[in-house]
């Protein structure tokens, strides 16, 4: 609880009112009017950076996204662009950037005239409208590509053309919906350093929607995770990972091994569980209810220790080896520990580990703040 | 091999019949076949010096006659004659009449006796013109224009001119009809292709509906509607608008012929274009507004493009079938809506000039055939889409 008011503070701090260049203030969302898809939405977006929306499907990010561009409308609240309420604004007007999933080139237009759209929309002269595609075009390494239709370009390439058309009238604000979703993995991964190189040259802002969370982790500033509409946490790509506030967080980013049990005493740094198997075990007190409300356990598979000194470590205790997988820079160790088999350990290829062998028994253990002490998931 | 029967299918349905068409339009072997002696000579006689042919000639002429009407064929030459030169049909029935008593020569005098026309060149003249076995005559008479008997090609005179006018009316009519389909039936395809699935839905089954009455229903309706004691001009009357007794004439006439088969083929413009339309993602509109485009104008530049391959379709579509279409413009067009396939049926059944209502056809398929060649050649006919 107090780290969470911690990061909310952070983050007004880094993204307060004055320079804040997107902000939600209390929006909400119904479509029909019954069953609210956006709740309560409070975000602010720093000039110049990489906020990610990732969620599950359904989750509201599309929505958000389409709030911002001026397609949908807040049922409730107000969104500010630059200081100045948008609610009224008609999307054209907003001059915010845009890539869409399936690209929405225009496909009876050549790459060259789908880049001068918005500029001769804007009455730019000729001269100047040509300089900037290919300026463009560079900007995405598809200079000899002007005279070409979409239809004859691959999907990366597209892409590209897509990202292209959307900065080329030098929009402060990007939007992006799972823009690579169609991609090859492959290809995927290059557009991600090409987008965040392009980020970083322009200095503009991008709001960019994935559901993949490597995408996430690899592009962002900062991540704000959905579930139901309601942002679940708003953090660094670091802290999400290493610091979820949440057991939605917990599951969601990253391999998580969950224990459960019940709280038993609460100190400011520390608090004592009982797991539903028995065991006493130690953990950093995230998000709970106090004395004798149920908990889950979230640690990191890589933050577990095998066999480790009594000082390392806050917590120990004994598992049973079940299945071991072979990655090369690391075994993945699935273990039965307190009356789970999806113990799942990672153990560094560093040195030989005889006593790994399916059936042994092992002594395992972890710090005191790598394991913490969050809600029970909704449904599990 | 599978596609066998529907060849045949084809080749007896379609191509046989345009074949056949094509040919008679400039079949010409009546005469010759009915009156194989006399035309057999007449090919060696020289017109261009006004003497009436040999006495040979007329005796062939009389032995033709003579078998012609044994066989009852002589009124047909009569008939085919009849529509080059009025008055040939009577000579021949008369004549037939009279050679039963011409048993012995000389044959000249005894035939200008029972016809005097006998003894008029020109008589001969057009028997002469019809000995070629292909005319260009029925072409000609499609277009207004006739064959003098010297060889000249003239334009017939204002009073007797029909086909050119009708074609026109015909091109124009469709025209018109094409394009209101088009101004009335692209917001119904846009509406159906913008409109969740459910409403898109009912308005297809009423865009449908149509199809599911039956044509002469659908015709008679609008007769209903639009007469001069019908339900629109009572309307008009009750609200004032048109005293009672200068009720406005809807129906029997261009102006009926034109809103009965604008409703007619609506379905035909609106299908294409909905199926064109369905294709074009919501996001191309909304991409053209995010980069600074006033809505009309996105819709102008971004998706309107999009519909042109339905656009095409759909007016090609409706255009050849309001240009070939009879039923409802005999039912309403009166005399100022009818359109060529309705001078076509009547050559078919009533004046069976079937040469001529071949020739009509197959200036109508040329203008289909000119017209879908314009029309790949500026749009690609690859771009249509029908569905
Ligand atoms: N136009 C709409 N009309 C009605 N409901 C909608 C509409 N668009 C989205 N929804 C609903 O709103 C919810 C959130 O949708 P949204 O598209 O924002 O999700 P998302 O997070 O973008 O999911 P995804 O990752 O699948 O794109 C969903 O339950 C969806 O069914
Ligand atoms: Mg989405």
């Amino acid at each position: 609880m107090a780290e969470n008011a911690r990061q909310a503070g952070a983050s007004s701090d880094s993204a307060g009112p004055s320079e804040a260049l997107v902000r939600f203030a209390e929006v909400q969302k119904s479509y029909d009017g019954i069953s609210l898809v956006v709740k309560n939405l409070n975000l602010s977006i720093a000039d110049g950076e990489f906020l990610t929306m990732l969620g599950p499907s359904g989750s509201g990010k599309t929505t958000c996204l389409m709030m911002l561009a001026g397609f949908e409308t807040a049922t409730h609240g107000h969104i500010y662009l630059d200081g100045v309420p948008i609610n009224n604004v008609p999307p054209h007007k907003r001059d915010i950037g845009m890539v869409f999933q399936n690209y929405a080139l225009f496909p009876h237009m050549t790459v060259a005239e789908n880049l001068a759209f918005p500029l001769k929309v804007r009455k730019m002269g000729a001269a100047k409208v040509e300089e900037r595609v290919n300026r463009a075009l560079d900007m995405v390494q598809l200079g000899t590509f002007g005279g070409r239709r979409p239809g004859q370009l691959s999907g990366g390439q597209q892409q590209r053309v897509a990202v292209a058309r959307a900065l080329v009238f030098d929009p402060k604000l990007v939007l992006m919906d799972e823009p690579l979703g169609a991609l090859d993995k492959q290809l995927r991964e290059q557009m991600q350093y090409e987008i965040k190189h392009i980020h970083e040259r322009l200095g503009i802002t991008v709001v960019y929607v994935t559901h993949d969370q490597s995408e996430a982790l690899t592009m962002s500033n900062r991540i704000a995770v959905f579930n139901d509409g309601i942002i679940q946490q708003l953090a660094p790509p670091s802290d999400l990972y290493e610091r979820p506030d949440n057991s939605f967080v917990a599951q969601f980013i990253g391999e998580n091994n969950k224990l459960t049990g019940k709280v038993t005493e609460v100190n400011v740094n520390a608090c004592g569980v009982t797991l539903d198997s028995g065991e006493q075990v130690k953990a950093l007190p995230v998000k709970i209810n106090g004395v004798n409300s149920p908990t889950m356990l979230s640690l990191r598979p890589e933050r577990v220790l095998l066999n480790p000194n009594e000082s390392e470590c806050d917590t120990t205790v004994l598992g049973t080896v079940e299945e071991l997988i072979y990655l090369g820079d690391h075994i993945r160790t699935r273990m039965s520990v307190c009356g789970r088999d999806d113990f799942i350990v990672k153990v560094p290829n560093a040195t030989e580990r005889s006593e790994l062998q399916p059936g042994n028994a092992v002594q395992i253990g972890w710090k005191l703040e790598d394991c913490r002490a969050l809600d029970l998931p909704a449904t599990d | 091999m599978l596609v066998g029967p529907l060849f045949l299918f084809i080749l007896f349905t379609f191509f046989i019949p345009i074949g056949d068409m094509l040919f008679r339009s400039v079949e010409n072997s009546i005469v010759t076949d009915i009156l194989p002696r006399s035309t057999k000579l007449l090919a060696d006689w020289d017109s261009t010096t006004n003497e009436l042919p040999s006495e040979a000639v007329f005796a062939a002429m009389v032995a033709d006659i003579k078998e012609g009407r044994k066989a009852r064929t002589i009124t047909r030459v009569g008939q085919r004659l009849n529509y080059e030169a009025p008055g040939m049909s009577s000579l021949f029935r008369s004549s037939a009449r009279k050679t039963k008593r011409m048993k012995e020569g000389p044959y000249k005098p005894a035939l200008i006796k029972a016809h005097k026309r006998w003894g008029k060149v020109e008589t001969w003249k057009v028997i002469k013109q019809f000995i070629p076995k292909y005319t260009a005559g029925y072409f000609l008479a499609a277009v207004d224009a006739k064959q003098e008997l010297n060889g000249d090609i003239v334009r017939l005179g204002d009073e007797k001119r029909i086909y050119i006018d009708l074609f026109w009316r015909t091109l124009r009519l469709s025209l018109i009809i094409t394009a209101l389909t088009l101004i009335l039936g692209f917001p119904i395809a846009y509406l159906m292709a913008i409109l969740p699935t459910k409403s898109s839905n009912l308005l297809l089954i009423f865009v449908l509906l149509p199809f599911w009455t039956s044509l002469l229903v659908r015709t008679t309706a609008w007769i209903a509607l639009l007469q001069q004691q019908g339900v629109i001009n009572e309307l008009l009357v009750f609200v004032g608008l048109v005293g009672t007794d200068n009720r406005p004439q809807m129906i029997h006439n261009e102006f009926g012929a034109i809103v009965a088969m604008t409703h007619i083929l609506l379905p035909f413009m609106v299908l294409p274009l909905f199926s064109v339309m369905k294709t074009i993602p919501k996001s191309y509109v909304r991409a053209a507004v995010s980069l600074g485009a006033h809505p009309w104008a996105a819709f102008w530049k971004v998706y309107f493009p999009g519909t042109i391959p339905g656009i095409g379709a759909g007016a090609i579509l409706v255009f050849i079938l309001a240009i070939g279409y009879y039923i409802t413009p005999e039912l309403v067009g009166g005399t100022t809506g009818t359109f060529i396939s309705n001078r076509i049926a009547h050559h078919i059944s009533s004046s069976l000039n079937w040469g001529l209502a071949a020739a009509l056809g197959v200036i109508l398929l040329g203008i289909v055939v000119a017209l879908y060649l314009l029309y790949d050649k500026i749009v690609g006919i690859d771009n249509m889409k029908l569905g």
